[in-house]
């Protein structure tokens, strides 16, 4: 490939190389390991779903039981084998005695690995096969139906009522969004567990449960059907539920997932063991169920400065490929990060900004990269803010970013009204048709100020991996080297979910996702 | 838009400027000209305009203009509006509590306290209760600050300690006791159902439980912030939107200049 910035690819290859010796270092970890998430998750795969009288969910409930009894380095898919071969029952109703009668299940015989195995596979294979289903279907109707050209047009909806979500996603759809997210209440990311059921109360979003998932879903199916557009739905696979989130995303058809663990490490005070063992999990079931990951490197930016840590978003994004990679995630799946957040007052801010985002869409050619709006310098002046997103708008279509998370001119008042998503949408076709072949008509000045910024940023990116590489990530991470954010490996949230995996561990999705 | 580029009408109103009857301001003085934009639940069409008109009436407009209407999805149309507004406002009544404090630079603030106050003052910051985001803090603690106004990290005469976001407000009160803080800033962002006021004010009943609310400068901020809100809530100030670290530390030098005389 030619770079119109005049980067050496071989330059973009050692800093791949040395991304990829991070990555790996990182998973020497997290194989050792399991989380109470990641063991929920298991149940949820084996079709141990519902809530206690107290609505507690059931998977939290099985899950407890093995952490009570200090069985959780076994792994619930060990413990619940044997208790399908002693009893004859499926993981439902063995889950349901243990919620009503109090069954104690770490009590059973222990049978082979072979048979345990045997015992759980017709469980592991319908739920697989729902997974695949529901991959065949979008295939399908993106066959069928079609889909937005890229940018993909990204909206959110975050009325807290997921049938009020409803009527704002319809309509953001029909002006044209070929994304909807459904932003999660504020604070869901800390719970350690999934809400039950259909929701009508959020602050700042709706939570994130199976039947919302599945009610949004048959609401932009429909809407697809009327348009002519497959729709893609995104939610939030980070937090203490992060594999937890990517399961019931895959049984539900979603199309798109944060998921990125160095967020809820930086931005959710979220400890880095039981995140990073929980992105494993969650980003092998996104993997294997045709998802594409959204990471959040455009966050940093919120905190540090755009110009000045432009290469910690650079090098983020790379060890999330290899990151991504190692858990079987394609490159067509890989919605990386990156922003438009930088000041607008400073002079060439456009220059700097287009040099960012040609850099990253050279770099990951095939990524279909998430590019957010700016946020930080959005003011009240919705005016001028709708400027500023007009500005973003034309570098996303110049370099042809993957999905164009749309800015509102409210950002910063409120959450999105039906015509602030009308307005951005409007904006955002508006340059996409007007400037479309922009990118493919203009080279830029050898040597001029983009081409250096783009050198400069990529050369500071290897000097930040070869510092990583030399002290690992998680080291890394306790000296702030992301957003200025120091965050300590015993610190945070969640730690205490995380166990060394014992010499029964069985886990045979890992080996299914992964050799698909 | 029927009036075309120019308007010929002939202004028939008192165009002097009259404090105690103040009104919006388009290009002439007195003509009330104001512009909205707003969203009805029904189709598009004729009566959606009435209704748009009716309602702009309603509020007190006169020459209720719509120039712009679109359905935004089946059964939603959203409208562009112009009016002249027919009420006034007497300027020279109002009163805003404001936090009465001079704002300094940081070099004046930091030689204030090193002369008045003679140690550093210890602050503490953090987002609270599920509040996510840290945008606000970090503006305000953040070494880089914000838009040009360095924050209070920059500052020799603060030892800060921002804790980031979704802090608990017991566990705030326990770093503010082990910390020994003169000030606790509190920041506010997500405001959906006024979900930020019970946060508030829960922290302001911990400190009174605690018998720590009257030897802590209190503050909070945010965008949906203000100092008359912060007042009601129980806080000793409250900085809204384009106030900068800058005025936060001006105001907690000189309060606990005050506090400290006064004892």
């Amino acid at each position: 490939m030619q770079s119109k910035l005049g980067i050496d690819f071989k330059v973009v290859q050692h800093a791949r190389d040395i991304s990829k010796s991070i990555a790996g270092e990182v998973q020497t970890f997290v194989n050792s390991y399991t989380t109470v998430s990641v063991e929920r998750t298991l149940c949820r795969l084996i079709g141990i779903d519902g809530v206690d009288e107290n609505g507690v969910p059931l998977p939290n409930i099985v899950v407890e039981g093995l952490r009570e009894k200090n069985a959780l380095d076994k792994g619930i898919l060990f413990i619940m084998g044997n208790a399908i071969i002693e009893t004859g029952k499926t993981p439902q109703e063995i889950a349901d005695e243990i919620a009503t009668e109090g069954l104690d299940i770490t009590t059973f015989r222990f049978h082979r690995q072979p048979e345990v195995a045997a015992a759980l596979k017709p469980f592991v294979d319908r739920h697989i096969e729902i997974i695949v289903a529901n991959r065949l279907r979008r295939e399908k109707y993106i066959a069928t139906l079609g889909e937005g050209s890229k940018p993909y047009l990204y909206v959110i909806v975050a009325t807290g009522n997921i049938y009020e979500d409803v009527i704002q996603a319809q309509a953001a759809a029909r002006q044209g969004a070929d994304i909807i997210a459904v932003i999660r209440t504020t604070g869901q990311s800390l719970l350690d567990y999934v809400p039950f059921g259909a929701t009508t109360e959020g602050f700042g979003g709706t939570f994130a449960t199976q039947e919302n998932f599945r009610i949004m879903r048959r609401a932009l199916d429909e809407v697809g059907e009327e348009t002519g557009r497959y729709i893609r739905l995104c939610n939030y696979c980070s937090g203490l539920c992060m594999p937890e989130i990517a399961a019931i995303g895959a049984l539900e058809g979603l199309d798109v997932m944060l998921n990125d663990a160095l967020y809820g490490i930086l931005f959710r005070d979220i400890n880095m063991q039981r995140t990073l063992v929980d992105q494993f999990m969650s980003r092998v079931i996104n993997g294997f169920a045709g998802v594409i990951i959204n990471t959040g490197e455009d966050n940093y930016l919120t905190t540090a400065d755009a110009v000045e840590e432009a290469h910690t978003v650079l090098a983020s994004d790379l060890i999330n490929e290899q990151l991504a990679l190692i858990a079987g995630i394609p490159e067509q799946q890989m919605g990386l990060g990156h922003a438009f957040e930088m000041d607008p007052e400073l002079e060439n801010g456009f220059l700097f900004e287009l040099a960012q985002a040609q850099l990253t869409r050279e770099i990951f050619p095939k990524a279909p990269l998430k590019y957010m709006p700016p946020t930080k310098f959005m003011t009240g002046n919705i005016f001028r803010g709708h400027i500023q997103d007009a500005l973003f708008n034309m570098i996303g279509v110049w370099t042809n970013q993957g999905i164009q998370l749309l800015g509102m001119p409210t950002e910063a008042i409120h959450t999105p009204f039906m015509s602030d998503r009308y307005l951005s949408i409007e904006n955002a076709k508006y340059i996409f048709g007007n400037m479309k072949l922009i990118g493919e008509e203009v080279e830029f000045k050898k040597d001029g100020i983009i081409q250096m910024r783009a050198k400069e940023v990529l050369d500071k990116t290897i000097g930040l991996l070869e510092q990583i590489q030399k002290e690992g990530l998680f080291t890394a991470l306790e000296k702030g080297i992301f957003a200025g954010i120091k965050r300590s490996r015993e610190g945070g949230k969640g730690l205490n979910g995380v166990v060394v995996k014992g010499d029964n561990y069985h886990n045979p999705f890992i080996d299914s996702m992964l050799n698909r | 838009m029927s009036g075309g580029l120019y308007s010929t009408d002939k202004n028939d109103f008192d165009q002097t400027l009259d404090l105690t009857k103040i009104k919006p301001y388009g290009d002439t003085m007195n003509d009330g000209k104001t512009q909205i934009s707003f969203t009805l639940p029904v189709p598009a069409g004729d009566e959606a305009i009435e209704a748009a008109k009716q309602l702009l009436k309603q509020m007190g407009f006169d020459n209720p203009q719509v120039v712009f209407h679109k359905e935004l999805t089946p059964g939603f149309t959203f409208f562009n509006c112009y009016g002249n507004y027919t009420g006034a406002i007497d300027y020279t009544r109002i009163y805003v509590p404001k936090v009465e404090s001079v704002s300094w630079n940081m070099h004046e603030t930091d030689e204030f306290i090193r002369e008045k106050i003679s140690r550093k003052i210890v602050v503490l910051g953090a987002s609270t209760g599920t509040d996510a985001h840290t945008v606000g803090i970090d503006a305000i603690m953040n070494m880089k600050g914000f838009a040009g106004h360095y924050g209070l990290e920059r500052y020799e005469m603060f030892e800060t300690f921002n804790l980031g976001s979704q802090v608990t407000n017991e566990d705030f009160i326990a770093k503010a006791i082990e910390l020994k803080a003169d000030a606790l800033l509190v920041s506010q962002t997500v405001t959906q159902k006024d979900i930020h006021i019970k946060n508030l004010a829960e922290l302001v009943e911990l400190l009174e439980a605690e018998g720590l609310r009257d030897k802590i400068i209190l503050v909070c901020g945010g965008p949906r912030i203000s100092h008359e809100l912060a007042k009601e809530l129980g806080y000793d100030a409250g900085f809204g939107m384009n106030t900068y670290a800058g005025d936060v530390a001006s105001y907690l030098a000189q309060e606990l200049h005050r506090r400290i005389n006064r004892k």
